[in-house]
């Protein structure tokens, strides 16, 4: 396996006086199925289209296998894209647009064709050849989209918000199916996505990026439970953030004080300074919780639920506790919105729970 | 409500017979048996039709009309293409500049547009006939090109090119394999638009075309000589059978692919 298949060296683009991507640089695996994760405008797609060849960086180099592919038009990369609308030719039907990426290859017919059976059966379309794209739903459409471009066995497929079109149910059965599509034909999957939810449970890796720079890439289960900074910690999945601030540090662990509920041992993952107020504590809300009696954790505070959402397989509820001054959401899957009298409740919290930040 | 409705009503019927009865005129003259435009019609007869068929000059000016009309629609949705992407893709320096450059014949005066035309064509020493004629309608016919091709390009998916750029194809494959079937339709009826309005102008051809007259040059000059009129009204009305159903044809090939129609054109490609 390859650990460097992709390299993306100090790569900028910037659109007039807009740095889209910001001197970005990693590599990533060869067979690996990875996400570029971000909100709006964080870079992730033009970084895509970068890769595809629609746009060429303003400095840096791109290589794929080995090749320098910095300079290359489209049609000469080991890439192909599953466009976020599909971009499904409308004049040819569903075969002839599978067909369209084969006719430079040089492939004979025999072959061209056995390639369009073999793919129109990965992606479940046998049967389908005739059709044209406004015959299609939209579940379809995209696996039109991934067939045409899986024909040309790429190196690399590159996916742009290929699921945000569909409905929830449709998209939860898509990301598995993918994500399975991916390990049996073990081609390099590079997945753009603003959807965390999406990007954790289906790939290998995640770059979470914003104004166009990488905030950190991990494994989806590191990303979610050691955020490098405050922007990974708050956008991937909920959590609380505490006010705190650092005082002295003994190595491994740091004493922090946060807001006014103490001063604690906290393990100083990130080598945050000692005595600095630019500091946050994050607190998951699954992490903590919620009951009708006093916990022996290591925080417990007295708490008034202010709201509560049931959500079928867990509730939110948002209390106001003791010492903290605003509202932090805690979720249980043990009690409903049923489930307290008078709204009073414990928050407890362990220490190791506790993910210490930098502000900024 | 209802006395509202009427009004509108005796206006859109006041509106479209101050339109089209005169040029029903046409049609109903060409079958009268008498050289001159007046009731009580004379009597029945095809006799204007058959007429047509013995004039050699008209014979000659239509097929000038045809070759200039055919060349200059054909260059104009050449060079209407080319702009219509550009505007209707492109964010570029100059763009609006252009966009008026091109849109300006549009607005001059015909009659300035020829006369221009004229003294530079005298001046360069060259002679007057069906080229400088060609070249005017060319200018003329280039905006309406324009418009209804900036019409259809710019609801055009242009990922759907950067699919076939992806997929292996170079610039060229991708404009013949993907942009050219999909734009075809307002091609064509930017074509058919572009032949009408040169097939039909006038004053151009007045300055211009020296002693190669076109359709419309033949007709004016026939209309000098009464017992010449009855086979020029014949004309008159095939060409305004001609003409309606080129242009209906045209903006019905405008909106395919704009409605549902799409639907139904793509099933048949």
């Amino acid at each position: 396996m390859n650990n460097s298949f992709i390299q993306i060296n100090n790569i900028s683009k910037h659109f007039a006086d807009v740095k889209a991507v910001d001197d970005v640089s990693f590599e990533i695996k060869e067979g690996e199925f990875f996400s570029l994760l971000g909100p709006s405008g964080c870079g992730k797609t033009t970084l895509l289209r970068l890769l595809a060849g629609f746009e060429y960086p303003t400095s840096g180099n791109l290589l794929i296998d080995g090749t320098d592919i910095t300079a290359l038009p489209p049609d000469k990369r080991p890439t192909n894209m599953v466009f976020q609308n599909y971009a499904i030719f409308p004049h040819l039907n569903v075969e002839k647009n599978i067909q369209f990426g084969l006719r430079k290859l040089g492939l004979s017919n025999d072959e061209i064709g056995k390639r369009v059976k073999e793919v129109l059966s990965l992606v479940k379309l046998e049967g389908y050849e005739e059709r044209f794209s406004n015959q299609l739903s939209g579940g379809q459409r995209q696996r039109v989209a991934l067939a045409r471009a899986l024909v040309r066995q790429p190196k690399v497929l590159l996916l742009d918000e290929p699921l945000g079109a569909l409905d929830k149910k449709l998209r939860d059965e898509m990301q598995l199916e993918l994500r399975t599509l991916q390990k049996n034909i073990g081609i390099t999957f590079v997945f753009v996505t603003h959807d965390q939810q999406e990007a954790i449970s289906m790939s290998d890796r995640v770059a979470v990026m914003n104004n166009g720079k990488i905030q950190q890439l991990s494994a989806p289960n590191e990303l979610y439970k050691n955020p490098k900074n405050i922007f990974v910690s708050d956008f991937i999945g909920e959590t609380n953030f505490l006010k705190a601030e650092t005082k002295s540090s003994d190595g491994e662990f740091i004493n922090v004080s946060i807001e006014k509920l103490g001063e604690f041992k906290i393990k100083n993952n990130l080598n945050i300074a000692t005595n600095s107020s630019d500091v946050v504590c994050s607190v998951r809300p699954e992490s903590m919780m919620i009951s009708k009696v006093k916990s022996d954790w290591d925080i417990c505070l007295d708490a008034k639920i202010s709201q509560t959402s049931y959500l079928g397989e867990m509730t939110r509820f948002y209390v106001e506790a003791k010492g903290i001054n605003k509202i932090i959401t805690v979720s249980s899957q043990h009690f409903d919105n049923q489930s307290f009298e008078n709204n009073e409740c414990f928050i407890s919290i362990s220490l190791e729970d506790i993910c210490l930040l930098n502000k900024k | 409500m209802n006395e509202k409705n009427n009004t509108l009503l005796i206006y859109t019927l006041l509106y479209f017979g101050f339109l089209y009865v005169p040029v029903l005129f046409l049609p109903i003259f060409s079958f009268n048996d008498a050289n001159y435009m007046s009731f009580p019609l004379a009597g029945f007869t095809t006799e204007h039709y058959e007429e047509m068929w013995s004039k050699r000059n008209l014979h000659k000016a239509l097929w000038a009309s045809i070759k200039v009309g055919v060349v200059a629609s054909v260059i104009s949705t050449i060079i209407a293409l080319f702009a219509a992407k550009a505007f209707a893709r492109y964010k570029f320096r100059g763009e609006k500049i252009s966009y008026g450059g091109i849109m300006m014949p549009f607005l001059i005066p015909e009659i300035i547009l020829a006369v221009a035309i004229l003294i530079i064509w005298v001046n360069l020493g060259f002679k007057l006939g069906l080229v400088p004629v060609t070249i005017g309608h060319t200018l003329f016919c280039t905006p309406f090109a324009m418009l209804i091709l900036i019409a259809r390009i710019e609801g055009f998916d242009f990922s759907l090119e950067e699919a076939s750029r992806d997929l292996g194809e170079n610039a060229w494959g991708t404009f013949f394999r993907v942009s050219f079937p999909l734009y075809l339709p307002g091609i064509v009826a930017a074509l058919l638009l572009s032949f009408i309005i040169s097939f039909d102008e006038f004053i151009l051809a007045f300055f211009l075309t020296g002693s190669d007259a076109t359709l419309p040059m033949y007709m004016w000059g026939q209309m000098r000589f009464v017992q010449k009129l009855p086979h020029v009204l014949a004309l008159g009305a095939v060409i305004i059978v001609f003409t309606t159903f080129i242009v209906l044809l045209a903006f019905w090939l405008r909106n395919v692919g704009q409605g549902k129609l799409k639907k139904d054109i793509a099933m048949k490609l």
